[in-house]
């Protein structure tokens, strides 16, 4: 029988990791990461994993050892968030490469400066060109069984790539919410020892991480992203199959919210989700067609999903706790890269939204659908960036 | 097939890798792995070596290697040997080969951490003294006054001001079981050093001198002959220091002047043609009486116990 306990998401996902059994965990504390790593420590001094626990001296040497304990044919486990994932980045594009699999938890938080603690998704956004398979969770419940699928989808024999819970800081990591486990039986079943092709190994001695140039290096690339494209269809099937168990469905790629007959679509990621379904309902209530796409696999990028569920719609809003700075947000154009040149698709409405922490309500949801519903009768400039909340009397 | 299954028996690193000709640190590595053996698991952070043994599609590492990233050598080695602690293979031994620059400078907080926290990993710096691979620039590692392409001699500059860091020295503050240096020069010397090494658990640091004919700018068939020059005239000391304490050193007899070993090589002509040059070929040797002094390298001819420092 599953277990529920009402606790912290970092708890949640520490216990997760737990019930996955990794050799290797290696951490760097930063907040709001700190809980989950603390949580380990703990499980780790109190002799419940059994882990090595590899303390180190940065987020670069967390994702340095992860990757190579991955090489040396372990499971492996670490968490970061910001300044730390900034860090990290060159050693995920590396790994990514070399296709060394290990599951990292993002939380997310701003990018310095001006330095603050608060949650947007600007650092994990900023890895969506690496090639680490990203998911983004809404709730506590959701970043327990996200996790368990992360390791499932990592250390696919046809994937073997990174992937990365994204999961807001504060608002996942520290509420507290009713999270249902499932026996370690069941976990064990679903997420089975790694075994993975290859690892370093003297009994067959072979050369990691060569140096290449134009011979081979664009079918490298091609060989990943082939992975990507193709591993959508293994990550629904795991998707689907952690439904079967825990009796939990969230949807595929994406979850579709009220999206029949919506004529404005809002596109978001991680927690607003919850409260922009709870503005859909409203909005829905007073006659106004709206509905959600919840992007939960952002990377690999699920254009196909989006399409079928957005294709009658006329403008999608979409909420970019992110940007490109001299550009957009970054979910908006990925967007527009795909429904460029559809005849009659819908207006892109991009909203730099919830940066650094900023509320967004109810009621942010309600103005941002009112200049939606403008867009969808008058049409937008394109040149037009969309602030929400932006204080005018802050400018300079 | 069966000419590798024979070359492994006595030979880890076998030919057709592509280092220059007379490379110092090919011929390091290679006898780093006869004393090693194959049981081991080799990482090499970005450098001469990685470049120069691993064009894809060839190699010439005849035991597992893992090139990742230039300053994360150490963690990854960490990493590694937490796996294979884990997994119970802990008869397979990691070993991190890598050039001074990953070593001293870029990779430097990741190798501190690594000796640190105590991990299971023998960390050997083959040190030419500068970034060899991208040309020769100035790294943590080279001489004083030696020309670099980043601090080049010039009318108003003799190249680097500053000391070589003493690497050696800051890695043993860590407390770690066992620390030595060594030369090319020396090949007996380095791989009982190498085999001394394997023998403890825990971090262990060796650092060997591996003279670069291309930009320390001498012979392809001297480099041998220079790595013993530079330790003859005291400027790369030969010590080991086990569990904190400094127990033995390679003595010298009859002290060459720096003169011989600075003459012969292209990164210090300047010493030699520059009109101030006298003074600081006398700094230099300073810096090698210092050595001779501090690690008691001379041997005395009236003292029977003279491989002990005093």
């Amino acid at each position: 029988m599953a277990q529920k306990r009402v606790l912290e998401g970092s708890e949640a996902v520490a216990l997760a990791v737990k019930a996955c059994r990794p050799h290797v965990i290696s951490a760097y504390p930063i907040s709001p990461q700190t809980h989950i790593v603390e949580a380990l420590a703990r499980m780790k001094a109190d002799g419940e994993i059994e882990s090595e626990y590899v303390r180190v001296e940065s987020e670069f040497s967390a994702a340095s050892v992860v990757s190579g304990a991955s090489a040396a044919g372990s499971r492996a486990y670490t968490a970061s968030a910001s300044q730390g994932l900034l860090l990290m980045t060159e050693v995920l594009y590396a790994s990514v490469g070399m296709r060394l699999p290990f599951v990292l938890t993002g939380v997310n938080r701003s990018i310095s400066a001006p330095i603050t603690i608060q949650v947007d998704q600007q650092d994990t956004v900023s890895l969506r060109d690496s090639g680490v398979i990203q998911f983004y969770v809404e709730s506590c419940q959701e970043a327990y069984d996200v996790h368990l699928a992360a390791f499932k989808v990592a250390e696919d024999p046809d994937i073997l790539l990174p992937v990365m819970v994204c999961m807001d800081g504060w608002i996942l990591t520290h509420s507290y919410e009713t999270v249902s486990f499932l026996e370690q039986e069941a976990v064990d079943r679903f997420v089975p020892p790694f075994n993975p092709p290859n690892r370093l190994d003297p009994k067959d001695p072979k050369t990691w991480g060569s140096y290449a140039e134009e011979n081979v290096l664009t079918e490298f690339k091609f060989a990943i992203h082939d992975a990507l494209q193709k591993g959508k269809d293994k990550i629904r099937e795991v998707f689907a199959e952690l439904a079967r168990i825990t009796g939990r469905d969230y949807g595929g790629l994406i979850e579709a919210y009220r999206t029949q007959g919506a004529d404005i679509v809002l596109v978001a990621m991680g927690s607003v989700c919850g409260t922009v379904k709870e503005a859909v309902d409203v909005l829905r209530e007073e006659g106004r067609k709206v509905g959600l796409v919840k992007i939960r696999c952002y990377r690999p990028f699920p254009y196909e999903d989006i399409w079928s569920a957005v294709r009658e719609s006329k403008v999608l809003a979409v909420l970019d706790a992110n940007i490109s700075l001299g550009s957009e947000g970054a979910v908006g154009m990925d967007l527009k890269a795909k429904l460029c040149g559809i005849r009659n698709g819908p207006i892109v409405c991009d909203w730099i939204s919830g940066l650094g922490g900023r509320e967004v309500n109810i009621d942010t949801i309600r103005r941002i659908v009112g200049e939606c519903e403008r867009v969808r009768e008058c049409g937008q400039d394109i040149s037009e960036l969309k602030w929400a909340g932006l204080n005018p009397a802050l400018l300079p | 097939m069966e000419t590798q299954a024979i070359n492994r028996r006595d030979n880890l690193f076998v030919s057709g890798h592509r280092a220059c000709h007379g490379c110092g640190m090919a011929i390091a590595v290679r006898h780093i792995l006869k004393a090693t053996g194959q049981d081991v698991i080799v990482v090499t952070p970005t450098g001469c070596l990685e470049t120069f043994s691993s064009p894809y599609g060839y190699s010439p590492w005849l035991v597992p290697w893992i090139h990742h990233l230039f300053e994360n050598g150490p963690a990854v080695a960490s990493g590694v040997a937490a796996a294979l602690k884990a997994q119970g293979r802990e008869s397979c031994r990691v070993v991190v080969i890598g050039g001074d620059g990953s070593t001293f400078d870029i990779g430097f907080g990741s190798l501190s951490g690594m000796l640190e926290r105590g991990d299971d990993v023998l960390y050997i710096c083959v040190d030419n003294g500068a970034y060899m691979n991208t040309g020769g620039q100035r790294s943590g590692a080279s001489p004083t006054y030696s020309s670099t392409t980043t601090d080049p001699a010039g009318a108003a500059s003799f190249g680097k001001r500053q000391l070589k860091k003493n690497l050696p020295e800051i890695v043993a503050a860590h407390g770690i079981p066992y620390v030595a240096t060594a030369s090319v020069a020396y090949l007996k010397d380095l791989q009982k050093k190498v085999k001394k090494a394997m023998e403890y658990r825990g971090p262990r640091y060796i650092q060997i001198d591996t003279p670069c004919p291309s930009v320390w700018g001498f012979g392809s068939d001297r480099a041998l002959e220079i790595g013993r020059l530079g330790v003859r005239c005291g400027l790369v000391p030969l010590i080991e220091i086990e569990n904190g304490q400094l127990k033995r050193v390679r003595k010298i007899t009859d002290p060459l002047p720096v003169e011989d070993y600075l003459k012969a090589q292209k990164r210090f002509r300047h010493l030699f043609s520059m009109p101030e040059g006298g003074g600081v070929v006398a700094e230099i040797q300073k810096q090698a009486d210092g050595n001779i002094a501090k690690y008691g390298l001379l041997k005395r001819t009236v003292d029977g116990n003279a491989e002990t420092p005093p």
